[in-house]
């Protein structure tokens, strides 16, 4: 019999224990949908089908109020993270490499590793300095946070694009008579292209999905979807919280699929 | 070679600084002639692609001057120089299509969109893929993408075309019918083509002249025949095909080899020689005027064989020679046979 190399997928109870995890992973997603069709107020005991819940949350004026916020917010802060990360990005791999290089790397992705909680507070004290020494209000502060916390979820993809490219391809429109601008316009960004999307729309997902910092932040009457929901499961659960949660996941997984397949394409 | 196309004054360039520098051109000038095929022909890391890049703008070079037909373009970035590269990936731009790619050059001199197509169109019936303009790059095999980076450099007519190594990555076969093809569109186009390789037989074949490289230095410029059979020194005559070297005495105002074989020199004291196996005559043991000498080995190779020889002094010569019809009529190992050398065959060397 000839020796196999060695495989964690032939080791006893593997298949058992990947099942349970998947399980972890999805049930209670899957419990969560099927239970925002339910026709009940319970979020537990199922008492028939309806679409009731959707309806009700699609004419409540608070979840309308919350979730334009939400997209005005997660919308702003993509566009503007991305520029930003796109610039980083640029400026970190075209060029050989310097002194400093990871400290660089280190800074740009601080909000990976600097704890939420820390950002929350720490902003929530800044902001609230410059709103009493400025007297200005508004969705602003709460735009600001997130452009920042979105850049490193933005960077990644576009580095790991830029990185793949051929440096030679820049050298050849040079030669090609290209100016440095025509350059980055002709050949440069609709190379980068896949990875501007795959960044923006990582961002967008991220700000959109984001409590701790935005609970922190916000203002009276600022409240976005996540919050709003927070704030909702205070008072009493109901489906609603459900079918709100199923739209979220839904637009969240076309968003990811869309990602997914970008990312896919650049690698040929 | 009437007009000049480009010409390299005393060019240095020196990459990292202190005791970390790396000279990879040291005080290099050369003077290459309009509609030349001029080969730059060395190992790697002799300076030859930087040389090609400092022509073509993508370095600066550290002290010297290049003059493109009279004109200093030593200050001049990429895109501002006539000159246009062939690259060793083609770096091809993904993005575009056959045609775009090919009239991408045009396009960034602001040509009228009609004159771009046409001219794309003419280029890449030229290298004949004319069928292929609509696809993307990608869709190529290397041999028309090969063709797709010649077309696209070739179009907006540079006034020399540099190509780096640009048949390195072809199998054999598609090398030597890229071989011809560059000729043939270099004559079409009558446009200065310098050519860098490490491939000696692709040299010898294409150039009207090589320049041979090592160590950041050029060791010798000359056409092909004349590198090959009057190699000046030691490293141009191995690094070209294969060479016997043969170290003797000069007096008297000549290098006297024996077998008849006297080489006229001012110098004295031990100087080399070189010469070609196919130059190397074998004799009858004991014949009048030829050297004796042991054969060691014989190693069969289809129409030629190399005979490997042991003079008298210890030297060690190897003979290539055709094969015979009668095996036995070859030489055999142990066998002692005499050794002459074919008139004006032996070569002295400078170093």
């Amino acid at each position: 019999m000839t020796k196999r190399p060695f495989s964690v997928a032939r080791l006893p109870g593997f298949t058992g224990t990947a099942i349970a995890v998947f399980l972890a992973l999805y049930l209670p997603i899957v419990i969560l949908v099927v239970y925002s069709f339910n026709k009940g107020n319970s979020v537990a005991v199922w008492q028939g089908l309806s679409l009731d819940w959707y309806a009700k949350a699609w004419a409540n004026t608070a979840v309308k109020e919350a979730t334009v916020r939400s997209l005005i917010i997660a919308v702003s802060a993509a566009l503007i993270s991305t520029a930003a990360a796109t610039m980083a990005a640029l400026g970190t791999t075209r060029r050989k490499a310097f002194k400093g290089q990871t400290f660089i790397y280190v800074m740009i992705n601080q909000p990976l590793m600097v704890p939420e909680i820390v950002t929350a507070v720490a902003l929530l004290i800044f902001f609230a300095w410059i709103k009493v020494t400025t007297g200005i209000q508004g969705l602003g502060y709460l735009i600001a946070a997130h452009s920042a916390f979105c850049i490193p979820f933005a960077y990644l993809p576009i580095r790991a694009r830029l990185e793949g490219m051929d440096l030679s391809l820049e050298t050849a429109a040079a030669d090609l008579y290209a100016s440095p601008w025509a350059t980055f316009r002709r050949v440069t960004l609709p190379l980068l292209a896949p990875g501007i999307i795959a960044g923006a729309m990582l961002a967008f997902v991220i700000s959109l999905d984001d409590v701790v910092i935005t609970e922190f932040v916000k203002s009276g009457g600022q409240d976005t979807l996540p919050t709003f929901m927070l704030g909702q499961l205070r008072r009493q659960l109901t489906p609603e919280i459900n079918a709100i949660s199923s739209v979220l996941l839904l637009l969240t997984v076309l968003l990811l699929t869309a990602f997914f397949l970008l990312t896919k394409r650049q690698d040929h | 070679m009437s007009e000049t196309a480009v010409e390299v004054r005393s060019v240095s360039k020196h990459f990292g600084q202190g005791d970390h520098t790396i000279r990879a051109l040291d005080d290099v000038s050369v003077t290459i002639g309009k509609g030349e095929f001029f080969t730059l022909l060395g190992p790697s890391g002799c300076g030859k692609t930087t040389l090609l890049r400092l022509i073509a703008g993508f370095e600066s070079p550290t002290s010297g001057a290049i003059h493109l037909e009279g004109q200093d373009i030593t200050d001049l970035p990429p895109n501002k120089r006539p000159v246009n590269t062939v690259f060793q990936s083609y770096a091809l731009f993904p993005h575009l299509t056959v045609a775009q790619n090919v009239g991408f050059g045009l396009e960034m001199l602001g040509r009228p969109k009609a004159e771009v197509k046409a001219t794309a169109e003419r280029m890449l019936a030229l290298v004949k893929l004319e069928a292929l303009a609509g696809r993307k790059v990608s869709q190529l095999s290397g041999g028309q993408q090969q063709r797709v980076a010649l077309a696209r450099a070739l179009a907006p007519q540079p006034k020399v075309l540099l190509l780096d190594e640009p048949l390195s990555a072809l199998d054999l076969k598609l090398r030597k019918e890229m071989q011809i093809e560059l000729k043939r569109l270099q004559h079409e186009t009558g446009i200065t083509f310098i050519f860098v390789t490490h491939d000696q037989e692709e040299a010898l074949t294409m150039s009207d002249r090589i320049a041979v490289m090592s160590t950041g230095h050029i060791r010798q410029i000359g056409a092909p025949r004349e590198i090959y059979t009057r190699p000046t020194s030691r490293f141009v005559a191995d690094f070209i095909g294969e060479t016997n070297f043969l170290t003797v005495e000069a007096r008297g105002g000549a290098a006297d080899l024996g077998a008849g074989t006297r080489i006229e020199t001012a110098k004295t004291g031990r100087v080399t020689l070189a010469v070609r196996p196919e130059h190397v005559r074998l004799t009858p043991a004991g014949a009048a005027g030829a050297l004796p000498a042991t054969v060691t080995n014989a190693v069969y190779f289809g129409t030629d064989m190399h005979v490997y020889l042991t003079l008298q002094d210890g030297t060690e010569v190897v003979a290539r020679q055709q094969t015979q019809a009668d095996p036995s009529a070859e030489p055999a190992p142990g066998q002692t046979v005499g050794v002459t050398f074919a008139p004006g065959a032996v070569q002295l060397l400078e170093d």
